[in-house]
């Protein structure tokens, strides 16, 4: 069932925000689309919460325009936007019972007692509350208030929901179930979503797209695959998860592809968008580690400086011979005992799994 | 054993001084009472039965209504200014509340004379201006206690007021104007329900530290507004019979204690100490 009226489209065009001379947000311009779940992820101070502020209406841009449907609201106060917020620290009002805050909205807008009622009746089975309706916030679990601030912010059927970091009170283990939760009422309402978080896993889990900001810019939007596979800058690479950069020399396109050198061996590159830098980027779990050396694909000469044991993964730290420290990760059923620190070995990779950053 | 005797170590001595200062000598109230002029409970009779009396008693829970009402009142406005005025109000709304703690209770009651009396400032200038003829009675009876003692009481109101809204989640308040709410209505169903425990405190505060009030009743009403504390002054110092100040001392201070016992345990004092 679809509780939203509609979903709206919402497009930042140029938006910039500037606290004298810091400028928290620089010229962002995105669209976000209609049913969306867009993450905005960065490292605190990013601007990411910025940005979701403005979208909110409580906090006003510098410049640049925001558009809700084709309309101009940059000036639109929160109170006549009526998007869903989720917050962080969920900001129940902690006098009502549970059953009162979800109505909150909805008296908000004047709408009659059974409706009202039917409605809170709806979304508390909606986000498993039954039980609960009479009780304060106080007297709740941190995802029972989770799930509260959730219904309070859908009830009324919102063509926006807004959710600053709601899932960074709770344990590893609820987190996981509350993302479940949040992806199913995504689905169930088609309501656009745009969500902040400073944990990675956690956009790449839940979005339909991922925007990163760093410094108050827009790094890249994309889906997860792509953010994560065809990172468009360092820093991007370098925020999710780990990643090896490899000093290149001597690149020159060779057909569709690319050859360069890394130290003495040659190394190719089977998809070269742009044109070729001085930098190849691979991560770890594209690299595979053996005592011979491999036939095919990409292959350095390392030695092995430091071996953790992760479980299903085991993880090495390796220094190509006079050249930089990488990252690997290899399942560890496959992993041959006998590397060990200070011991020589190769690693390989496929020639489309590098790319030039 | 001893992490729970060190703390004893500490805090003894207060205790002692506690006990020294308030318990033995209330003691010994309580013992006047059941004793003087002779042993009996002929004081708690009169002090029950004597219409004088209880119209003192009256009169004092009257005026001590007023004062909390219209000081709990003044106090939120200020309060409000104080934690969420522009840098300016809030640096006014400071100094407004921090100077009366300078100016002695003395002064201000007289202040209040000048002001309202029959020949005072605004009675001259009412009549100057042709606004009245007869000068307005405006001290030595209760509306001049009520003024005089709402004036003193503010400040003290306005600390714990202040305290439960600077303790107040902001996000909440932006959660109801997101939802759509205006601004009156976030203040009437989040903002003073939210603020309500440190009212109750407030309340509680100028309440009962009015009970106890002597010098800004006994200059503004002029002798013909007695409150209790009067009243009891009165027995022990001009007629003497301690007997009786003593019992009206004690039943003063069984009503405060089961005025605190009710509140506490209905309003949720944990919220409202914070």
């Amino acid at each position: 069932m679809q509780i939203a009226k509609q979903a709206a489209e919402l497009t930042a065009q140029g938006i910039g925000r500037t606290y004298g001379d810091f400028h928290a947000l620089d010229d962002i311009s995105l669209t976000i689309g209609r049913g969306e779940f867009l993450t905005l992820l960065g490292p605190s101070g990013s601007g990411k919460t910025t940005f979701l502020m403005i979208l909110a209406g409580f906090d006003r841009p510098t410049s640049g325009t925001l558009f809700k449907d084709g309309a101009d609201v940059t000036r639109l106060p929160a109170e006549k936007r009526a998007f869903g917020m989720v917050f962080q620290g969920y900001a129940l009002f902690p006098h009502m019972s549970v059953e009162k805050n979800i109505a909150f909205p909805l008296q908000i807008q004047g709408q009659s007692g059974t409706q009202i009622q039917s409605r809170v009746d709806d979304m508390i089975d909606r986000v498993g509350l039954r039980g609960h309706e009479k009780k304060r916030p106080a007297d709740l679990s941190g995802g029972q208030q989770q799930r509260v601030a959730l219904a309070r912010a859908l009830v009324f059927g919102p063509s926006v929901l807004l959710l600053d970091e709601p899932f960074s009170a709770l344990d590893k283990n609820l987190r996981g179930s509350m993302q479940d939760e949040v992806r199913r009422l995504h689905q169930e309402t088609g309501t656009t979503f745009v969500f902040v978080t400073h944990d990675q896993s956690e956009a790449l889990a839940l979005s339909t797209r991922v925007a990163i900001f760093n410094q108050g810019k827009l790094q890249q939007v994309a889906s997860p695959r792509d953010i994560y596979e065809r990172p468009a800058n360092r820093f991007v690479a370098e925020f999710l998860g780990d990643i090896n950069i490899l000093p290149l020399a001597g690149a020159a396109m060779n057909g569709n592809g690319a050859v360069a050198r890394c130290g003495e061996q040659q190394i190719r590159i089977a998809s070269a968008a742009g044109a070729p830098t001085a930098h190849l980027a691979i991560r770890p779990e594209h690299m595979a580690l053996s005592t011979e050396r491999p036939a095919a694909g990409n292959v350095l000469p390392v030695t092995i400086e430091a071996v953790t044991y992760l479980g299903p993964m085991t993880r090495f730290a390796a220094r190509v011979d006079a050249g930089p420290s990488l990252v690997l990760e290899t399942p560890t059923h496959a992993t041959t005992p006998n590397l060990v620190p200070g011991s020589h070995a190769w690693v390989s990779w496929k020639e489309e799994q590098g790319y030039f950053l | 054993m001893r992490d729970i005797l060190k703390p004893a170590l500490l805090v003894g001595p207060l205790l002692l001084f506690l006990a020294a200062a308030y318990v033995v000598p209330f003691l010994g109230v309580l013992s006047w009472s059941f004793t003087l002029p002779e042993p009996g409970l002929h004081n708690y009779a009169n002090a029950l039965t004597d219409e004088l009396i209880l119209s003192v008693f009256l009169r004092t829970f009257r005026i001590c209504l007023f004062v909390t009402v219209f000081a709990v009142i003044a106090a939120y406005a200020i309060a409000l200014v104080w934690v969420r005025g522009t840098p300016a109000q809030r640096l006014a709304a400071e100094v407004c509340i921090l100077i009366p703690f300078w100016i002695s209770v003395l002064t201000r009651a007289f202040g209040w004379v000048a002001l309202l009396s029959n020949r005072g400032l605004i009675n001259t200038w009412l009549t100057q201006l042709g606004v009245i003829s007869e000068p307005l009675t405006l001290v030595r009876n209760e509306f001049g206690v009520i003024l005089g003692m709402t004036h003193f009481l503010v400040p003290f109101a306005v600390f714990p007021i202040a305290s439960a809204m600077r303790s107040l989640d902001e996000r909440v308040l932006l959660a109801a104007r997101g939802m759509g709410a205006s601004r009156a209505r976030t203040f009437w169903q989040v903002f003073l329900p939210m603020t309500a425990p440190g009212v109750l405190g407030a309340a509680i505060i100028v309440f009962v530290f009015s009970l106890g009030f002597f010098i800004t009743p006994a200059i503004l009403g002029g002798g013909r507004s007695v409150m209790a504390a009067e009243l009891i002054y009165l027995r022990i110092f001009q007629s003497p019979n301690w007997g009786l100040g003593a019992a009206i001392s004690v039943l003063m201070m069984v009503v405060v204690g089961l005025l605190l016992g009710l509140l506490m345990r209905y309003a949720r004092p944990k919220s409202m100490l914070s």
